[in-house]
């Protein structure tokens, strides 16, 4: 019985042929994947990282729904003119309490993973508005429309619970006080920044939109923005720690 | 004919899918009435809408039908099922039209911003995963869905599975295809690329594609020819593959069960490794396998010739499917994902070059002492050159994964041009190839309207793909560069903004080339049109013609 028609079992049963497949295409994924979730380089501890607060949260929900990782990427690669253009290459603990990954795939614009204080709120509200009054060559939609709209706080507890059943360690303190925290990190003389400084030590609290009022999306879209890249101090980051 | 009548009743099918559809209804109802956001209540209430039509349509069906359904085989030939076939065959010429349509869109918002017209509905992060959803899943995927259940009935020498199966199978895509793209425009997203759709559109196209398996498989099971034909093998491959990527890929926990929002179970690097095993062979299996199935069934039925080589399609279809799953982090070159990863997605990558050139030779070699009627039958000629362009984007593919090239052209122009001449060459002249073989039979017509508007399309369309494509490559390239260009003092060269604004000229072009790519298509909608509309019906051969092996 020759080599080829040893095929012959493949090609007269069905369901020999999908077992056959299954096999096959299994081992790829298997030998790559798996690794990842107990191997210490992608699952590394860093000093710094912290869950998103309420309000950048929601802030990334908007960044998610508005298709901007369609033209940002999030992701620093580790070559030189990356490095000096945005700064030091991502770790992976930079995107670990990311559900989903926000890394992208294409540089429309530029890179935003350690877009964090490197502009003024002032400078993101009007960029995001009108792109072209700021940067005349720009081909980035304008978001004027988020400047008018609430940011959905009543659900936001339930966002922060959500995570924490897949892996984000939000406290129950967190949850119980998300609505309230979700106010006061976008409005510096609210009772309850105090409060929330503790529970999210490190966090900036700003009238983002400059605007009074409830927090807007615009509020939550630039508390976003500029928190990213910013949890690791680079100073101190000991860059063997994570070696064998 | 009177006992008969007495006998009719309701298949288990027909009576289980109406109930299924009945309760159906009445949970969507419950879950608009209760939606926490618009899109959520939306999408519910299209969804009873939907499912009380179903209901009525299976009941009226019923009450239409003769007590018998319809015969296996008449006068000892199989009993084909077409209808499906034809609304999918429908459905991807539509959908083909709007997605390349919406992709002119975005690529003329690329080149003139004005045209976001600051609306969130039609801005370029909600209008692209419209388009590559649309042209891949809409379109693709109902070519694909028409081609399998075509070629696996005549391979089979059987009629389809399934009385109502396939009805389910491409309504509930079809249907599928509406809620993601409608979402799309209203936000609803969980950002995974070629995977945007939320959990509730997850869940209900993981029942349509087990029931897609199910139809399949059961129509092989049943064939009366001792060999499964090579063909089969691809497709079964793709919808077996598609079904293990989707689920990997998917699993999300929404806040409320009443509302559009969920959060995928995976994070950060583990989540981007997921992303990009699924991204990478979604074009892999349903980009690439799906495709190469109705590569070797339509050109030897075209060029009425045997496929070239028996074993090289042997070869070609175990190492094909065991490389291409490997090939994921390839789009991760140089990122927090470990360098052992990457690698291994290199050299898979790299690897698979061979048995993507072995099907290419395997599918032009076909011709081999045919090659004349290239210059006869344009239909022909499309299915060729869409081989050509997939032996040129699996060269360039490889070359691209390649550690050093990657870090040049990733983030760039040059992947959405690579992507293109795979997608507008490859996947998009197969399938109009298959498309203008299919209708004829189908609606049982002696030939096309016109031949000679499909070499109108030809030609425009061509002429489309190398604006498009060598646009993408030069702008590509020019960007990469300027990106890790340094001045003679060791700064770099050029700010983000230069390099975008350098781009502006390409983004021009590739729109042009984009346009030509429509009009092309609008010509093949008008040709099917006339075609089944007013073509000559073919008078039916006294003798059952054999399947090609």
């Amino acid at each position: 019985m020759s080599f080829w028609s040893r095929h012959q079992i493949f090609e007269k049963n069905s369901i020999i042929l999908v077992v056959g497949i299954l096999a096959v295409v299994a081992i790829g994924g298997i030998v790559e994947i798996v690794p990842l979730f107990y191997l210490k380089s992608t699952i590394e501890a860093v000093d710094g990282v912290r869950p998103y607060t309420p309000l950048e949260l929601a802030g990334r929900n908007i960044y998610v729904r508005e298709g901007c990782y369609l033209c940002h990427s999030q992701m620093i690669r580790a070559l030189r003119d990356e490095v000096e253009r945005y700064g030091h290459f991502s770790l992976a603990a930079e995107s670990m309490y990311d559900h989903p990954f926000q890394w992208g795939s294409k540089r429309t614009g530029p890179d935003l993973a350690r877009v964090g204080a490197k502009y003024s709120d002032q400078w993101h509200v009007t960029h995001l508005t009108d792109p072209r009054s700021i940067v005349p060559q720009s081909v980035m939609p304008a978001y004027s429309f988020l400047a008018d709209t609430e940011v959905d706080a009543s659900t936001i507890e339930a966002h922060l619970k959500t995570n924490r059943m897949i892996g984000v360690p939000y406290t129950d303190d967190q949850i119980a006080n998300a609505q309230a925290d979700l106010r006061a990190q976008a409005d510096p003389d609210d009772a309850g920044v105090d409060a929330f400084t503790k529970r999210y030590p490190k966090a900036v609290v700003r009238n983002f939109d400059g605007k009074a009022g409830p927090p807007t999306e615009m509020d939550a879209l630039v508390a976003y923005l500029q928190m990213l890249g910013t949890l690791v101090d680079f100073k101190l980051f000991n860059e063997k720690a994570n070696l064998r | 004919m009177s006992q008969a009548l007495d006998s009719k009743s309701m298949t288990i099918g027909e009576s289980g899918l109406a109930v299924f559809f009945a309760v159906t209804a009445f949970l969507c109802l419950i879950g608009a009435a209760k939606a926490v956001d618009a899109p959520f209540a939306f999408h519910a209430g299209l969804a009873a809408a939907a499912s009380v039509a179903s209901v009525f349509v299976i009941l009226n069906r019923y009450f239409d039908r003769p007590a018998l359904l319809p015969p296996q085989e008449i006068n000892g030939r199989p009993n084909y099922n077409f209808g499906p076939i034809k609304f999918s065959a429908v459905m991807a010429m539509f959908w083909g039209v709007a997605g390349f349509a919406v992709g002119l869109i975005i690529a003329s918002q690329l080149a003139w911003p004005a045209l976001n017209f600051d609306l969130p509905w039609i801005s370029f992060g909600r209008l692209r995963p419209l388009h590559t959803s649309a042209v891949i899943f809409a379109f693709g995927g109902n070519v694909l869905v028409a081609a399998s259940f075509y070629v696996v009935q005549k391979t089979s020498r059987v009629r389809l599975a399934g009385d109502l199966a396939p009805w389910f199978v491409v309504l509930g895509y079809n249907f599928f295809i509406l809620v993601a793209g409608t979402g799309y425009l209203l936000g609803v997203t969980q950002s995974k690329e070629y995977a945007e759709p939320e959990w509730y559109a997850d869940l209900w196209l993981t029942i349509v594609w087990v029931v897609y398996l199910l139809v399949f498989l059961a129509t092989i099971i049943k064939r009366k020819e001792s060999h499964i034909f090579v063909a089969n093998w691809f497709f079964l491959a793709f919808i077996i593959t598609i079904a293990v990527l989707h689920l990997g890929n998917n699993p999300a926990m929404p806040v409320s069960v009443f509302g559009s929002k969920s959060y995928i179970a995976w994070a950060g690097v583990q989540d981007a490794m997921f992303q990009w095993w699924y991204g990478h062979n979604a074009v892999g299996f349903f980009l690439t396998a799906g495709f190469l199935a109705i590569m070797y069934y339509f050109i030897p039925k075209r060029v009425e010739r045997p496929i070239y080589s028996y074993r090289l399609s042997i070869v070609h279809f175990w190492s094909l499917i065991f490389l291409y799953i490997w090939a994921g982090p390839h789009h991760l070159h140089y990122t927090a994902l470990p360098d052992w990863a990457q690698t291994l997605g290199m050299t898979f990558s790299i690897m698979l070059w061979m048995p993507s050139w072995g099907g290419m030779i395997n599918g032009l070699m076909t011709l081999s002492g045919a090659w004349d009627k290239l210059r006869t039958d344009p239909v022909l000629r499309m299915l060729v050159v869409s081989v050509a362009f997939y032996g040129m984007s699996t060269f360039e593919g490889p070359m691209m994964s390649i550690k050093v090239v990657n870090s040049l052209s990733h983030y760039t122009d040059w992947t959405i041009g690579h992507v293109h001449s795979g997608a507008l060459g490859w996947v998009g002249f197969v399938s109009f190839g298959a498309l203008y073989c299919l209708v004829p039979w189908l609606w049982n017509r002696k030939g096309l309207y016109s031949l000679k508007l499909v070499n109108w399309h030809f030609w425009i369309s061509t002429i489309g793909i190398v604006l498009y494509i060598s646009a993408m490559w030069v702008s590509g390239i020019l960007q990469g560069l300027m990106w890790r260009a340094y001045t003679p003092l060791g700064f770099l060269e050029y700010s983000f903004i230069e390099t975008v604004e350098a781009m502006h000229p390409f983004y021009m072009i590739r729109a042009a080339g984009g346009a030509l790519f429509l009009i092309g298509s609008l010509v093949m909608a008008y040709n099917l049109w006339m075609t089944v509309r007013a073509g000559e019906a073919e008078v039916p051969s006294p003798v059952a013609l054999q399947p090609a092996e």
